[in-house]
């Protein structure tokens, strides 16, 4: 049996570790609640710009657009959004293991297909991998403004306007709850899934200059905004992610604290009981 | 007086909503005023001030925005927009020596590109605060 003293050191460290983990916890529970308030700021905006593409897109007549237009796929670039640091359950795994898979089964080499990366987990997994990142950032704050990340959605919208790539697809965590968040993709580009949601226009509008000048305008706006809408909505994830993963490193702490402590009584009486019988052996002896 | 509600909204949270007599900015097309009961409209706006009157008048420097107009309301979306309160007038200034800076110097088309929108984005502030 491990003596008293070994035990007690090992209660002594997962008691401070449970400090840390509770004080995490507790940091990603306010960033949450931030993370929560932020994602919901950005709804205006993201619900009226869908508003008016829609209108313009569902209008129908000679909205065309090589962002609307779906090409023959040379190039898949795939934009996943991971976080800077660990500790957070779930929540780098689960992307990386679905990128990955999804990699591996559509295509054979290597030109086909491209990463851009958020947060330094995704960018170093994909670097380990050998698989071509395209555009990077890390160390993005916790809440990131539209100006943050605003070069790289809008290079990477160039990059499809340029047909460098084909096709993008999005993978992030969706926040669904506090305690569950769930691994998404979607195609971003080309903007496909526009006029099926148009249904019942509420007005037409004029379009000054153009339709079509507008559309140049206002499209790639459309997909900076998705782009930031996916990075808000895993921000939350993240942080959601990481507290419950806190949470549940706390729980088995005390779990750990309790046994230990038993082990340690238990320890602690074996030494006085072993104690009194040598006093009353010896006092035996005396007699 | 007619009135009309403007909300400008930007993706990190509404600006502003309130209601005003006329909005008057500067789309991509050239000068542009609205006035309560203007006809369904959108127009890209340019890296400009919008000028907001009514009782309390406002000038609000926007960058990526463009207009929606309904009958009865006014919605600017733009990637940034800011009050004078809000603009930090010394990191406009900043921003605009080092895009003049930029601009002599000789450099590959984007970079000069990127170079003038920063220009414009500066100078459009300091305007904004200047003449508030």
């Amino acid at each position: 049996m491990a003596s008293l003293r070994d035990i007690k050191t090992r209660i002594n460290s997962t008691q401070k570790t449970k400090q840390i983990t509770k004080a995490m916890h507790m940091v990603s529970a306010s960033k949450l609640s931030k993370a929560e308030e932020f994602a919901k700021a950005f709804d205006p905006y993201s619900d009226k710009i869908k508003e008016v593409v829609n209108s313009i897109a569902g209008s129908g007549q000679d909205a065309e657009h090589p962002m609307l237009q779906t090409r023959e796929v040379k190039k898949t670039a795939y934009f996943v959004i991971t976080a800077d640091r660990g500790l957070a359950g779930a929540f780098n795994s689960g992307i990386l293991r679905e990128v990955y898979r999804t990699i591996q089964e559509k295509h054979q080499s290597k030109d086909e297909y491209a990463v851009i990366a958020v947060g330094r987990m995704g960018r170093d997994f994909f670097r380990k991998r050998d698989i071509p990142v395209l555009q990077e950032i890390t160390g993005l704050s916790d809440q990131p403004n539209f100006a943050d990340i605003k070069d790289l959605t809008s290079e990477t919208v160039q990059l499809f306007i340029d047909e460098e790539i084909d096709e993008l697809v999005i993978f992030y965590n969706h926040f669904i709850s506090a305690i569950s968040q769930k691994v998404t993709s979607k195609k971003l580009l080309p903007l496909t899934d526009l006029q099926e949601e148009a249904g019942g226009t509420k007005s037409t509008y004029e379009y000054e200059p153009n339709q079509q000048e507008i559309l140049d305008v206002l499209l790639p706006q459309y997909a900076e905004s998705l782009i930031f809408g996916a990075l808000l909505d895993s921000k939350a994830s993240e942080h959601a992610s990481r507290m419950t993963a806190m949470k549940s490193a706390t729980d088995n702490a005390d779990e750990l604290i309790d046994d230990l402590s038993l082990q340690y009584n238990r320890a602690r009486q074996a030494a006085i009981t072993q104690e009194i019988t040598e006093i009353v052996g010896g006092a035996a002896a005396l007699e | 007086m007619n009135t009309l509600t403007v909300s400008v909204v930007t993706p990190d949270g509404p600006v502003l909503e309130d209601s005003f007599e006329m909005v008057s900015c500067k789309a991509e097309s050239g000068e542009l005023g609205v006035l309560p009961g203007h006809i369904p409209l959108v127009a890209p706006l340019s890296i400009s001030a919008v000028r907001l009157k009514g009782e309390n008048p406002q000038r609000i420097a926007v960058s990526g925005g463009f207009l929606e107009v309904r009958p009865d309301k006014v919605t600017i979306l733009a990637q940034s927009a800011e009050r004078p309160d809000d603009i930090d007038i010394e990191r406009a200034r900043a921003a605009k020596e080092r895009a003049e800076r930029r601009l002599q110097a000789k450099q590959d088309e984007i970079d000069f590109r990127r170079a003038e929108l920063a220009l414009k984005r500066a100078l459009n502030r300091i305007d904004v605060v200047e003449n508030r």
